[in-house]
């Protein structure tokens, strides 16, 4: 019913999309698996013609069309049911799925006419969704059958669901499979993009794997297994071989124990997290991203709002948890953050200035009562030091940080940190956007940090990096840590396994 | 810090502003060649014309410091006019009340009344925003009436001279009076009230310079306005960073009582200011929120209050409100193009 | 106080709370669909003097008051453009437009009317004194059934609470903002109009005394319901009204009677610890995203 032929498409410096071609057929659950950035997102927004392709084409029914906007794929019964809630939480039911198409004059909505359309296909789909509620009473997997609900009322026959099951617990993602074998019962098309195996492998039909923009495989569900797809989902890719001398761990740096956090909406976005971190060892989280590895971090480096947060953080024997970020600072937590735009500079700023940045009360830099005044000399030296150990290119510390390419703002926060001398270094996608010359930079750096006695807990979803830097891996899933394993010793598929979820033990 | 496109901007806004204002000006039947150039021209006359003009552009860069602090937090105080007026009551207050006080005691202690009452009325709205989230344009605006209010209040019923038709109170000790400069400049009159307030604005411009750019308090500040979740990561207590601020920045307008009442005046004058709390925003943005732009925009301003007197008298129909479309069409233009420039001191929306 | 005393401040509490009432609802359909409107002083300005001048000229206040109408709407759309295209910050804008506000009908009357703000006195029989009351509390209704049982309402509220589901559901946000404010601007011109050819018979300067921002306050009590505005606004109205009366016979000093309504709003501000019923997007600029 739906084909993609050839489709390429590229953001600014990234290829999100390669050559895709894939082929879902009418009336089958078919499901879109890859990690994070692996393009399968792109390639659905292009088949619900929220952007274009720069080449390629979208068929449907046979014909090729030309999609320029999610009105088009709508009138052509595509639906698209996004990761991110598209809802008025002020809203009924029925104003949000009738928003942008709604029935009656323009005098007069005509609400009880799509109320009573709107019950009558949430008791076809048994979807159990009252049109007259608002929505901000509604629960999450309630929030996602309303936007299930708009893509029905729209009349779609072929439903694009991206990541659904990302935000439930394990008993709405049973309701939800069990929703939509009913609709490929009636007759729907169902297309689910996702990174977890044990659900492929649960509701689809086939399945289509991609990675880095390209598709690498194609499998009916029953003819494939949890492995085949881990593998090709991860792939075989040049492992990046760290020089890497035996860790001697010495001192317990970091204690964690039953460290909980709960989100906004009620949900745990960690679960009982315990681990423990030496000095001297360079302590793993592989995990897909948004398993909270991010508020782990935060959590730690006193980011987060301490009355949400319960359990034990200890450094070096002392609990920390009711200090604030600036303090753990002072007693030697470093942190670099996995956003460096939105967290790590200040990117109008310049380089010097941004090289104090968390560093602004300590002397030399900042002298006399209080530690208010800031020597402008300090500043420069300090900032001068970084740049050159760092190989932060071009090194001119006027310049603003928005400047300088992704790697060398990597460079220059990662000096900023380790200038620190830092007890505990907390990492988060230490090499996200930089090419390999200051991927390699970067690693032999946290090396070094590690043996001159540096504890590092660091968090990565490039599988080969974490694997390959760590001297302990552990595994996080839905805020828990599910696996502790020896990188050295461990296959990426099992690995994988672990973080998709594709073990029968869930 | 000034490179040749930051000025190009603000320059832009003025002459776009002057273009428009030349169409009104024919709209309304005068000549605007004329019109301009009898109101730039009356500003630049010695010893009055320059004279007046920094005795205006004086609270303009007390003001427009004020709102510069402000939006380098990320804050858009609108509540320079009540702050001021409330410093400038505390200020005479003192004068008044402590008239017999030798005038090395008296003035110093005039000057802290001012900050202290400018600060607090600042302060206010800043822990509004930090502990409950109130939208601070909509508290400083209300501060500003209760602030008139209030100081109308006691002017009436307090410290009126019995008798007294205009809205004001009995005058400061001789003590608290501050020179005017043309005690010290040959061929200067003593008529125009230029007074000390206007080196002491000078002085205070390279104070919250070296506040700004050489201080940690400085620095976390602007961090916090540039980029609160990244000044968060680095340690800093965002909420106390707002209400400094705006605390900095109440005092900083507060300290235009200084120029009115112990420079001009001599007592608390009630609605004395023209609006120099809302000239102070046109300063701010026109100047970029630095003290050096700050200046040279407090002297466009106070040129244009002072030449705007003279068009009002002196041209058939343009009367001197022209200065205050000029301003409006500033400020809107300027606030057009800020957003394509980028550092202007983004709204603080939580971490 | 006698029975009369107490209807007379009644009818004047209505009287006093119109302009109010206009300018509060016009603001209201502005900040539902995300667009501050802290212009609503300027825009008052603008509809009083419009009306003023024109109905001098024509000798209609009707003519007067249409003209009040487009003025007010052109103005805001000055405010939308800046907002809504170049994303400026929409305080700024709006506090552009009162200074701006503050000086053109003052310029213009003085070429006019040689005067040195004010436009000529209006005879009697060209005043409406009592039209925009009617229109003022007939719009409370009209506004809520326009806002809940109207598409244009319903994309309003989308637009202001969560632009992005509104631009995913094919609403143009943009499209949907510029209504919103030309429509607040047209009301609040019509309270500007009522305070210069209804409730007194000619525009002075700065006739609206920071009405626009006791509106905007009153839109805040009311939370930005178009009832509870109402309430609100007869609130301050009586509030003035009762000053006026207690002027010279009770002991309580004016100013503190006039506070009343500002120190009310920070204590609501206050009071909503965090969540705060504005519309959510409200303020923000909106970038497309495709």
């Amino acid at each position: 019913m739906l084909e993609l032929r050839d489709i390429t498409k590229r953001f600014g410096e990234v290829q999100a999309n390669d050559r895709v071609s894939l082929r879902v057929e009418r009336g089958t659950i078919h499901a879109i698996v890859g990690e994070n950035g692996a393009g399968k997102s792109t390639a659905m927004r292009i088949a619900y013609g929220f952007y274009s392709a720069d080449s390629g084409d979208v068929v449907v029914d046979g014909e090729v069309r030309r999609l320029e906007s999610p009105h088009d794929a709508i009138a052509l019964g595509i639906g698209m049911v996004h990761q991110h809630f598209m809802l008025v939480e002020t809203m009924t039911v029925a104003e949000n799925i009738v928003l942008g198409i709604e029935p009656g004059s323009r005098a007069a909505l005509d609400l009880k006419g799509a109320e009573s359309r709107i019950r009558a296909l949430s008791e076809e789909f048994r979807l159990a969704i009252d049109p007259a509620a608002p929505v901000e009473d509604l629960s999450v997997g309630q929030r996602q059958r309303v936007e299930l609900l708009k893509a029905l009322y729209r009349e779609a026959r072929l439903l694009i669901l991206d990541e659904p099951t990302a935000v439930l617990s394990p008993q709405a993602v049973a309701d939800l499979f069990a929703i939509l074998r009913g609709m490929r019962e009636q007759g729907k098309t169902i297309v689910i993009v996702t990174h977890k195996l044990s659900e492929v492998l649960a509701l689809s039909d086939e399945v289509t794997v991609m990675r880095d923009g390209r598709v690498v495989g194609h499998r009916k569900t029953v003819e494939t297994s949890a492995a085949e797809l881990a593998r090709l989902m991860v792939g075989r890719d040049v492992l990046l071989r760290v020089v890497k001398p035996e860790s001697k761990p010495g001192e317990p740096v970091l204690a964690v124990r039953g460290l909980s956090l709960a989100g906004l909406d009620g949900e745990r976005r960690l679960d009982g997290v315990s681990l423990d971190v030496r000095a001297g060892e360079i302590v793993g989280i592989a995990g897909i991203e948004g398993n909270g590895q991010t508020e782990l971090i935060e959590a730690l480096a006193g980011l987060v709002d301490r009355k949400a947060v319960s359990g034990s953080i200890e450094l070096e024997g002392k609990g920390i948890a009711p200090l604030s970020a600036r303090q753990r600072r002072a007693r030697g937590i470093a942190h670099v953050p996995e956003d460096r735009h939105r967290r790590g500079l200040l990117l109008d700023f310049d380089l010097a200035e941004n090289s104090i940045l968390g560093a602004a009360d300590q002397p030399p830099v900042a002298v006399g009562p209080g530690r208010s005044w800031l020597k402008l000399d300090a500043i420069r030296r300090k900032t001068e030091r970084i740049l050159a150990a760092f190989d932060v290119r071009p090194p001119d510390p006027d310049l603003p940080a928005r400047a300088l390419s992704g790697g060398n703002q990597q460079k220059l926060i990662l000096g900023r940190e380790l200038d620190q001398e830092p007890r505990l270094l907390l990492v988060s996608q230490p090499t996200r956007g930089v090419d390999i010359g200051g991927i390699e930079f970067i690693h032999r750096r946290l090396v070094e940090m590690r043996d001159a006695g540096c504890a590092l807990l660091l968090v990565s979803s490039e599988l080969e990096e974490v694997m390959a830097l760590s001297d302990r891996l552990l595994v996080m899933r839905e805020g828990r840590i599910v696996g502790e394993v020896d990188p050295a010793r461990t296959s990426m598929e099992e690995i994988g396994l672990l973080m998709t979820g594709g073990d029968a033990a869930a | 810090m000034k490179s040749f496109r930051d000025l190009l901007f603000p320059l832009a806004a003025v002459a776009a502003a002057f273009a428009v204002g030349a169409v009104l000006v024919l709209a309304v039947g005068d000549s605007p060649l004329s019109t301009y150039t009898l109101l730039i021209g009356s500003a630049l006359t010695w010893p009055d014309g320059i004279g007046y003009t920094l005795f205006y552009a004086t609270p303009l860069i007390f003001t427009g410091l004020a709102v510069a602090v402000a939006f380098r937090c990320g804050l858009l105080n609108i509540g320079a006019e009540g702050q001021l007026y409330i410093a400038s009551f505390a200020t005479a207050w003192v004068g008044i009340t402590f008239a017999g006080l030798p005038a090395l005691v008296l003035v110093p202690l005039c000057f802290l009344a001012a900050l202290v009452a400018g600060g607090f009325w600042g302060a206010v709205p800043g822990v509004l925003k930090a502990r409950f989230g109130a939208h601070e344009v909509i508290t400083t605006i209300m501060l500003n009436f209760i602030a008139i209010a209030l100081a109308s209040y006691f002017t009436q019923y307090h410290y009126k001279p019995p008798g007294d038709a205009l809205l004001e109170t009995v005058p400061i000790g001789e003590s608290a009076h501050i020179a005017r400069l043309g005690r010290f400049i040959p061929g200067f009159p003593e008529r125009i009230p230029l007074n000390l307030a206007f080196p002491l604005a000078l002085v205070t411009c390279l104070l919250v310079y070296l506040f700004l750019w050489r201080t940690r308090w400085g620095y976390e500040i602007r961090a916090t306005g540039a980029n609160a979740a990244a000044a968060q990561y680095g340690g800093i207590a965002t909420g106390r960073q707002i209400v400094l601020a705006m605390a900095i920045s109440g005092a900083l307008a507060g300290m235009v009582g200084i120029n009115e009442v112990l420079g001009y005046r001599y007592r608390y004058y009630d609605s004395f200011s023209s609006g120099y709390g809302f000239t102070g925003i046109a300063v701010a943005l026109l100047g970029r929120n630095h003290p050096v732009g700050v200046i040279l925009a407090s002297l466009l301003f106070g040129a244009l209050l002072r030449g705007g007197l003279f068009v009002d008298i002196f041209t058939e129909h343009v009367s001197k409100d022209l200065v205050l479309v000029l301003q409006g069409i500033i400020i809107l233009f300027v606030a057009a193009e800020a957003l394509f420039r980028g550092p202007f001191g983004r709204r603080i929306k939580g971490v | 106080m006698s029975d009369i005393l107490i209807v007379a401040l009644l009818f004047s509490a209505v009287r006093l709370a119109t302009p109010l009432l206009l300018a509060a609802l016009g603001g209201l359909y502005s900040e539902r669909s995300g667009i501050i409107n802290i212009a609503l002083e300027g825009l008052l300005l603008a509809g009083a003097f419009t009306a003023a001048t024109v109905t001098h000229y024509t000798g209609s206040p009707w003519v007067g008051l249409a003209a009040a109408i487009l003025a007010g709407a052109l103005v805001a759309l000055l405010h939308g453009i800046a907002c809504i295209q170049f994303k400026a910050d929409q305080v700024v804008s709006g506090t552009a437009i009162n200074i701006l506000f503050l000086g053109v009908p003052a310029l213009l009357s003085g070429a006019l009317f040689a005067s040195t703000g004010a436009t000529p006195q209006i005879p009697q029989n060209q005043l409406i004194p009592n039209l925009p009351i009617v229109i003022a509390f007939l719009l409370v209704p009209v506004t809520w059934y326009v806002l809940n049982r109207t598409p244009f309402g319903l994309r309003l509220r989308a637009v202001g609470e969560n632009p992005e589901a509104a631009d995913t559901a094919g609403v143009d946000v943009a499209r949907v903002r510029y209504a919103a404010v030309m429509i607040s601007g047209a009301l609040a011109a019509i309270g500007g109009a009522y305070l210069s050819i209804g409730q007194s018979s000619l525009f002075a300067r700065n006739m609206s005394a920071g009405r626009g921002f006791i509106a905007l306050a009153a839109l805040i009590f009311g939370k930005w319901r178009p009832v509870q505005t109402m309430l609100a606004c007869l609130l301050f109205g009586f509030a003035e009204a009762l000053s006026i009366q207690m002027q010279g016979v009770s002991q309580i000093p004016v100013q503190f009677i006039q506070i009343v309504p500002y120190v009310l709003t920070i204590v609501v501000l206050a009071g909503f610890i965090g969540h705060s019923r504005a519309p959510r997007a409200l303020g923000v600029p909106y970038q497309e995203k495709r």
